[in-house]
């Protein structure tokens, strides 16, 4: 097999995942914020929305959900007469973010609920307003505590981009699924293939790891 | 048609009514997946848990290696792997099979980590009382550590059984004819991708619903100072 021949194409697809990996991931910790945060609101409607948006994402099947917003949600907005229709990249992003997003509102709710109740009696004998205290106090302390939890996420994630080939996105797994087509050598490919996404995902663990000891020092000292 | 039945494509609730008896079909096989791939995940992960805890440094380490890489890879890949791959050593098994195995390998690694986890925290105290008290390693495994560590494993595997459901749909790949296919071909067929693809949704939300519904009712059943064994 000419692996030079076929370096280029699994670069290419790889570029596309590790491009995929990070926009999802990105766009699944703002979903978490909103959805975590939504749930702890006062306000009921926000509240019941974010519990059904985590429900739905977190119930069903990635794989569904992608292929919900890819085949279905165009003719459900035919029906509504505006124009769904979503490009594979965007339908994955989405679909993948949604969905991590789900998860991660559970961890990023978990960790806020975990900070100490006297720090919100301090915060507003101090006057705090309510914005100031989750922004202030409580986010910035529960933000350690969800590093390690969102670390397994991303991971997650990243290994979860691979379905987007199912949609015809030329990520790592496409391009791989071309050339075994091509070459008929099943072993091969598929041996560097998932050496490939192993590589990527201890280099996420990696940054993760970074990540999480810089906000290690947010974390509360004493008491 | 699929399977024999025919539907009704007037408007799209009597579509929606007409392609729910060819949507269950392919939940039972959704069901039969999970459930397999469970059992497989189940005993596979018990042994690499077991494989990981050994003394020796070269059994230990190749073990905790693999279920970092088993871990670390996607399903869609290592399903690939094994449909491809294993016929070429010789071992064809039938495309459910395959896919069964692929979610077996793929959550092994998640509940060698349960079993892991469920029988470090049974305290050292524990074992050194039952040892003190002259019961053998077997027994003091058996009668002490596991009936403690039980509570805490048997709710994790059963997260683990809701997340195996819900990979299912990467089977389609290798036309296993599990819910979420049959509503492509359904779609493939009737021009309407919609109807059966919202419905699956709604279904997997079910199915998970009365799943974690199950798990959450295990966790509060079971005694939580241990089960004993005989």
């Amino acid at each position: 097999m000419e692996w030079l021949d076929y370096a280029r194409p699994l670069l290419l697809g790889a570029r596309v995942t590790i491009e995929l990996t990070l926009y999802s991931t990105l766009l699944g910790a703002v979903f978490s914020f909103a959805f975590g945060i939504g749930r702890l609101s006062g306000h009921r409607p926000l509240r019941w929305l974010s519990i059904a948006l985590i429900e739905v994402f977190r119930g069903t099947s990635l794989l569904v959900q992608l292929f919900w917003l890819f085949f279905a949600l165009p003719v459900a907005g035919d029906l509504l007469g505006v124009d769904l229709r979503l490009s594979p990249v965007v339908a994955g992003t989405l679909a993948l973010s949604l969905n991590i997003g789900a998860y991660g509102a559970e961890v990023v709710r978990g960790a806020i609920q975990a900070v100490p109740a006297t720090q919100h009696e301090a915060a507003k004998a101090l006057d705090f307003t309510p914005r100031q205290i989750l922004w202030r106090i409580a986010v910035p302390q529960a933000v350690p505590e969800m590093m390690p939890s969102f670390g397994n996420l991303a991971i997650q994630n990243l290994k979860d981009t691979a379905l987007v080939s199912l949609i015809g996105l030329g990520d790592l797994a496409f391009q791989a699924e071309r050339i075994r087509n091509f070459t008929q050598d099943s072993v091969s490919v598929y041996t560097v293939l998932l050496l490939m996404y192993f590589g990527m995902a201890l280099v996420l663990a990696a940054i993760m790891r970074l990540l999480e000891r810089r906000a290690g020092r947010w974390r509360a000292r004493g008491t | 048609m699929l399977f024999g039945i025919e539907w009704d494509t007037a408007d799209n609730w009597t579509f929606a009514w007409s392609i729910l008896p060819i949507l269950l079909r392919g939940m039972v096989v959704t069901i039969q997946a999970t459930l397999l791939g469970f059992l497989v995940a189940a005993v596979l992960g018990l042994v690499l848990a077991g494989l990981k805890s050994v003394r020796l440094r070269w059994i230990a380490w190749p073990a905790r290696a693999f279920t970092e890489f088993l871990r670390d890879t996607p399903l869609l890949v290592q399903l690939f792997f094994l449909y491809y791959v294993l016929p070429e050593y010789g071992l064809v098994l039938p495309a459910f099979m395959t896919g069964a195995l692929a979610l077996g390998v793929q959550y092994s690694a998640y509940t060698s980590e349960v079993y892991r986890a469920g029988l470090e925290s049974i305290t050292h105290g524990q074992t050194e009382a039952a040892r003190a008290l002259d019961l053998s390693p077997l027994r003091t495994f058996g009668v002490i550590v596991l009936p403690q560590a039980l509570p805490r494993i048997i709710p994790a595997l059963g997260n683990y059984l809701v997340s195996i459901m819900k990979d299912v749909p990467v089977l389609s790949v290798v036309s296993i004819l599990e819910m979420l296919n049959v509503a492509r071909i359904i779609g493939d067929r009737s021009f309407n991708y919609m109807v059966p693809l919202t419905m699956v949704g709604a279904l997997y939300l079910v199915l998970t619903l009365v799943a974690s519904a199950g798990v959450r009712y295990l966790d509060e059943r079971l005694p939580k100072r241990g089960i004993p064994l005989r």
